[in-house]
């Protein structure tokens, strides 16, 4: 921490130095320079790119315009979210369900989008839950989450969720090994005999659906990030991993020690073989499958008990271990896929490996020996070349269209651009402060559309009013069009962002959902119209079918309710027009709101615990009338026998004879 | 309040353009300046029997049409009657008792297709919002939703 700290000093000290002895740099820079303008959309314009970033430890990814930096929406993805009722409503609790029981947060580190032919297609994006291993798929008509997958023989999802070319999988690399199989109850000193890596292929479907292909059993280490391959490289994928001295403890020190650790090539067509010929052993698990229906508006979650594991030790020719300086963290294939580039944590130069000399290497079995019986090819083997002296502690790389690289460094706290041929330092940037990730729009695709480059900055320090002791994190864009890269703008995010993904707005938004057609509604306690709403009750259970529509409830007027009851307010939002959504809320519920778009039902429970007289509103302003969008529960003790009734619109009328309260 | 004033700007940003105090409007509904105010005032061409919209002319027959009514009661149900009595009755907006007798049929299924236009424009529509206060939603009715619940209509006023 101490160490951190006089890092960013040097840091802070050195970039003011930098900013005042030469031209412009900074964020007074841009202004100065009038590159502000490139990051000034107009009020009612739009943004070139929708920008997808991941919410870090709030669990959540969050939608940003480029180059504006306007937030447009977080969407719930691994976190309840009380404001829109995920994890809240009965609807969307099953999203959150695990093996181990409904886990309301995650830590949400990488976003992909589908892929065909290697090009972004904008159907859906995919996030990581780094703590409880799990992905998540983001249907892009919606902006919502549609569904979620854990994963079993995980633990700490990091490695994920990368894409194929064609979208044909979506990886999950255990960021830790774990005792696999039967007997997990054993030493933790035991690592090096009983801890296992795994890597999960998980299959997309043809609409979207997740399904764990199969899981390849790996030494233990600890797989970081990965890529896939395209074009020449497509049918393999890599996975840069550390640890490789297979450490349990102090692995700051621990997992330091090697010169090289690896990156694992995977060559999943060779998997697929194997798996088709039967060759992969099936292991009892458990993990949780949960799918959100869009005509029922209800999600299910649903346990499954098997997954089917091949062993690259036994099974030759999958996988190979590559040598990769001081623990890569960043494997990223350029858009030709001839090129991976590794990034270690720890090291002062970049590696660049090439596809075709791994080929040669695998064909010549020019090998240094094996790691946990998969080959390890000799460093030199694989190697195009090394970018030396780039910067310190290299992170990330993305790519524009013109064969240049943008590597994040970490402990220098800057952005490097490098020519991928010559493998030339062209430009240098700093970044306010401790660049993680960084982001090209399509800058992880064949085809990158380049023009900005987004930094993802863990530490803000001064750049914005101070908040007290915790600060937000930021994203700086930065304007690669010319040869020189220039800051136009930063602006905060939620959460910790890490990796994120940018794509044309043209790709989406002529897709985008405007209302759930009321007539297309199949949820079970829907009201298609007033005239069935209804109030039922079955033993203890009360179900309310009720609607909403500027700006009334029906009904708004419910008696009969008694404490003990399990009160269910399905409510369906009866408005067919676009951003007319209304909230429902009811006085003192333990639980959220519920926030209904058009044609929608989503469902609130409330079990009561003392009579009274219990307001319900609307939350979401919906017209002039919306603060007279209100009603009554009357709750009666338990045993009452006030009868169950409700109305709208029945002024004062039928309740003579409840007036008095019942029971007692 | 937001999401108003952004839906508005969306879809009706030409119309603000040309009429800058509208925008009065989607602050507070109840300002009267706005509604006395046409976007069209002065525009000859527009036909405020007719109102703004796709229907130029519909076809309508002496005698009901009741397999159309019976549709038009289903979309009724579940998109209309919320706000709109049978009777003549108001209660979120107008009841439905001799609508077809007050106006046109175009005007009629221009304004429950087309209400947003409608609203800021027609000298009828306009009169209307400043009765009932409440901005008709666009329920997005297709063409021959709006012609069955037409019919329904006129079965409603006693036509057989």
């Amino acid at each position: 921490m101490k160490y951190s700290k006089l890092i960013l000093f040097i840091l802070l000290s050195g970039s003011v130095l930098h900013m005042m002895s030469c031209k412009p740099k900074g964020a007074s820079g841009a202004v100065a320079t009038g590159s502000a303008e490139k990051a000034y959309v107009a009020p009612g314009k739009y943004d070139e790119f929708y920008n997808f970033v991941s919410g870090g430890f709030s669990g959540q990814m969050s939608v940003y315009g480029l180059p504006s930096g306007r937030l447009f929406r977080v969407i719930p993805v691994f976190s309840v979210d009380p404001e829109k009722g995920y994890g809240y409503s009965e609807e969307t609790k099953p999203m959150l369900m695990t093996s181990g029981g409904f886990v309301p947060w995650d830590d949400l580190h990488h976003v992909s989008f589908s892929q065909t032919n290697g090009e972004i297609d904008g159907r859906w994006a995919f996030g990581n839950g780094n703590n409880t291993p799990r992905v998540a798929r983001i249907d892009l008509k919606t902006f919502r989450t549609s569904e979620i997958l854990e994963l079993p023989n995980s633990a700490g999802n990091h490695s994920s969720p990368f894409i194929t070319e064609n979208s044909e999988y979506i990886v999950a690399g255990t960021r830790f090994s774990v005792p696999v199989g039967n007997n997990t109850d054993v030493p933790i000193a035991s690592y090096k005999q009983n801890f296992k890596g795994t890597i999960s292929f998980i299959s997309v479907g043809k609409e979207g659906e997740l399904d764990i292909a199969f899981q390849l059993l790996l030494p233990g280490v600890n797989f970081d990030l990965s890529r896939a391959g395209k074009g020449p490289s497509n049918g393999w994928f890599f996975f840069s991993c550390y640890n490789s001295e297979q450490a349990n403890t102090l692995l700051e020190v621990n997992a330091s020690q090697r010169d090289k650790d690896f990156i694992l090539a995977v060559n999943w067509k060779k998997a697929e073989e194997y798996l088709k010929a039967g060759k992969g052993t099936k292991q009892q698990v458990r993990y949780a499958h949960n799918k959100y229906n869009e005509q029922t508006h209800t999600a299910t979650s649903q346990i499954k008990t098997e997954v089917t594991v091949l062993d690259p030790a036994i099974l030759k020719d999958i996988c190979y271990f590559i040598p990769c300086p001081k623990s890569p963290h960043g494997c990223d294939t350029d858009p030709t896929g001839e090129y991976i580039v590794g990034s270690g944590k720890l090291a002062a130069l970049i590696p660049v490996f090439s596809f075709s000399k791994i080929q040669k290497a695998i064909a010549d079995k020019t090998y240094d020996g094996d790691f946990g019986g998969i080959p390890v090819i000799k460093y030199e083997a694989a190697l195009y070349g090394e970018v030396k002296k780039p910067g310190l502690g290299p992170l990330h790389t993305e790519f524009d269209a013109n064969g240049n690289a943008y590597t994040s460094f970490f402990v220098s706290s800057e952005i490097v651009k490098w020519n991928i041929k010559d493998l030339k330092v062209l430009d240098r940037v700093p970044t306010y402060y401790s660049i993680g990730h960084l982001s090209i729009p399509g800058g992880d695709t064949k085809k990158p559309y380049g023009k900005y480059v987004v930094a993802y900055n863990k530490i803000t320090k001064d750049r914005y009013l101070p908040t007290g002791p915790e600060l937000t994190q930021s994203a700086q864009i930065f304007d690669i069009s010319g040869d020189k890269m220039q800051l136009i703008l930063d602006f905060p995010t939620i959460g910790e962002p890490h990796y994120a993904g940018s794509m044309p707005a043209d790709l989406i938004k002529k897709n985008s959902l405007k209302i759930y057609k009321i007539d297309e509604n199949k949820h079970a306690y829907v009201a298609k119209g007033e005239k069935e709403t209804k109030v039922v009750r079955e033993g203890n259970k009360v179900h309310i079918y009720g609607t909403a529509i500027r700006s009334h409830f029906a009904p708004d007027n419910i008696e009969g309710i008694k404490v003990g009851d399990e009160v269910y307010f399905h409510i369906t939002n009866l408005e067919q027009d676009w951003d007319v959504p209304h909230g429902f809320a009811i006085k003192g519920a333990p639980t959220a709101e519920l926030l209904i778009m058009p044609g929608e039902t989503q469902t609130l429970k409330w079990i009561p615990e003392k009579p009274g007289m219990y307001p319900i509103y609307c939350t979401d302003f919906c017209s002039a009338l919306h603060q007279e969008m209100q009603g009554y529960v009357r709750v009666s003790p338990a045993g009452s026998n006030v009868p169950l009734s409700f109305s709208l619109g029945k002024q004062g009328a039928a309740a003579a004879d409840t007036t008095k309260p019942a029971g007692k | 309040m937001k999401k108003i004033l952004i839906a508005l700007s969306l879809s009706l940003v030409a119309l603000f353009y040309s009429c800058g105090g509208n925008s009065a409007e989607s602050k507070n509904e109840t300002t009267s300046e706005q509604t006395t105010t046409p976007a069209d005032n002065g525009n000859p061409s527009y036909d405020p029997e007719r109102g703004a919209g796709k229907f130029t002319h519909v076809e309508v027959k002496p005698e009901l049409d009741k397999a159309m009514a019976d549709a038009g009661v289903n979309v009724y149900d579940v998109k209309c009657a919320s706000c709109h009595k049978l009777t003549d009755e108001k209660l979120v907006g107008p009841g439905w008792k001799g609508v077809t007798a007050r106006n046109k049929p175009e005007w009629i299924m221009n304004f429950i297709t087309n209400p947003d236009e409608m609203l800021s424009k027609d000298p009828k529509a306009m009169a209307q919002l400043e009765l009932c206060l409440v901005r008709m939603p666009n329920q997005n009715l297709t063409d021959d939703d709006a012609r069955n619940v037409y019919e329904f209509m006129r079965k409603n006023d006693g036509v057989k």
